[in-house]
């Protein structure tokens, strides 16, 4: 480009596509990758559900009893289970891309990636098998 | 083994039409033919205005990135033989805007790619008597898959944010920009990381993770922008800390 010629930055003739509202169905990566931002709002929900657990347990047996009523309804139930597949979903994925994020290097060289996610793992089944330990002696 | 294939191109004349429109080609099918031997033989005996890039055919220069069949490819390394039958789709890189034909203005990246600054910086360069910045294969090692990139843009035709944000910075431009931060030599990764803290730098990528797989070096630009993420965000908690740099 010659000192004297002015950069156009929004050329009139040049075209542009504008990108659908469906452009997330255009592969399959962009699916999951809906999917998996999706995932947030069952991670939200199950807060809700266990903030709401909570309260219900401060408040006495009475409250507690309703509120184990309300989660046997149907919608509960159906609520719960797909929320579980989708925080399966969302655990699994960001487990798996762990590794890009967090570059751990031990005498110069870089640890391979189904380390760092296999220890997310195991630090996840350990925690379960805490969480359900804890409940099962009760 | 089909003795032709039939390509679908996009045409593109400005001067002559308001939008794109694909035009059908049939050229010969041969085994070790690319997308750009076929682009090439129909320029060379078919339709000589066709209009494209390129230039080494041997995936080094970057210029002929193209969407074959809906996916960024560089088409000197894009067979026929994997998309056959056909008819094979090619287009211009998607999210930029179309000069002509299967050109597209790389004007917005070039400016991005500067803005992060892409160079050694020094807060003081060593008066050249002292010799030359020494680096050990190591030190290298920290930095070398960022510094294969090409310039080539798939991976800005793979982000959907970047269709959606025409302002974010984009995949390469922040690879780049970790490549420096990463080489021994250079002192300005605090700079850098200003500049990509923006509204339009790192924090806009939500990790869709197809530049990585789009990447015709290996450059795994997602995973440069994850890691600067976790060093930006490092930074933030250090910076609540009271003790922390401020």
């Amino acid at each position: 480009m010659s000192p004297g010629t002015q950069y156009t930055p929004y050329h009139p003739k040049w075209y542009r596509h504008r990108v659908s509202v469906w452009w997330w169905l255009q592969n399959r990566s962009y699916v999951y990758f809906v999917l998996r931002e999706l995932t947030s709002v069952f991670v939200g929900l199950w807060a809700l559900l266990l903030l709401w657990q909570l309260r219900a347990l401060v408040q006495g047996p009475e409250a507690y009893a309703h509120f184990l009523a309300q989660m046997r309804r149907p919608f509960f139930v159906a609520l719960n289970g797909v929320g579980l597949l989708f925080i399966l979903f969302h655990t699994i994925t960001w487990f798996n891309l762990a590794p890009k994020a967090m570059v751990v290097r031990v005498g110069g060289k870089r640890v391979p990636d189904w380390t760092i996610a296999g220890l997310n793992y195991i630090a996840w089944v350990l925690l379960s098998v805490a969480v359900a330990a804890v409940l099962l002696r009760g | 083994m089909p003795p032709s294939v039939t390509l679908a191109v996009t045409r593109y004349r400005p001067e002559q039409e308001s939008e794109p429109s694909l035009q059908t080609y049939e050229v010969p099918f041969r085994k070790d033919w690319v997308v750009l031997d076929a682009l090439n033989y129909i320029k060379d005996n078919l339709d000589g205005s066709l209009s494209f890039r390129w230039s080494c055919r041997m995936g080094v220069c970057g210029s002929c990135g193209m969407m074959v069949n809906g996916s960024p490819k560089l088409t000197c390394a894009a067979f026929l033989s994997d998309d056959l039958p056909g008819p094979i789709r090619v287009e211009p890189l998607q999210y930029f805007p179309i000069i002509r034909d299967l050109v597209v203005d790389m004007g917005d990246f070039m400016h991005k790619l500067k803005k992060v600054k892409p160079w050694i910086i020094r807060k003081e360069e060593k008066p050249l008597a002292e010799g030359e910045y020494l680096q050990t294969p190591d030190q290298l090692e920290m930095y070398k898959q960022f510094s294969m990139c090409i310039n080539c843009m798939l991976c800005y035709a793979a982000c959907p944010i970047y269709g959606l944000e025409p302002g974010f910075i984009g995949p390469a431009a922040i690879a780049l920009a970790q490549r420096y931060n990463l080489d021994s030599r250079d002192e300005a990764a605090r700079e850098r990381l200003e500049i990509l803290s923006e509204h339009d730098g790192m924090w806009q990528c939500t990790f869709v993770g197809e530049c990585t797989k789009v990447c015709p070096k290996s450059v795994d630009p997602a995973g440069a922008i994850q890691q600067l993420k976790l060093v930006g965000a490092v930074d933030w908690f250090k910076f609540l800390l009271p003790w922390g740099t401020k």
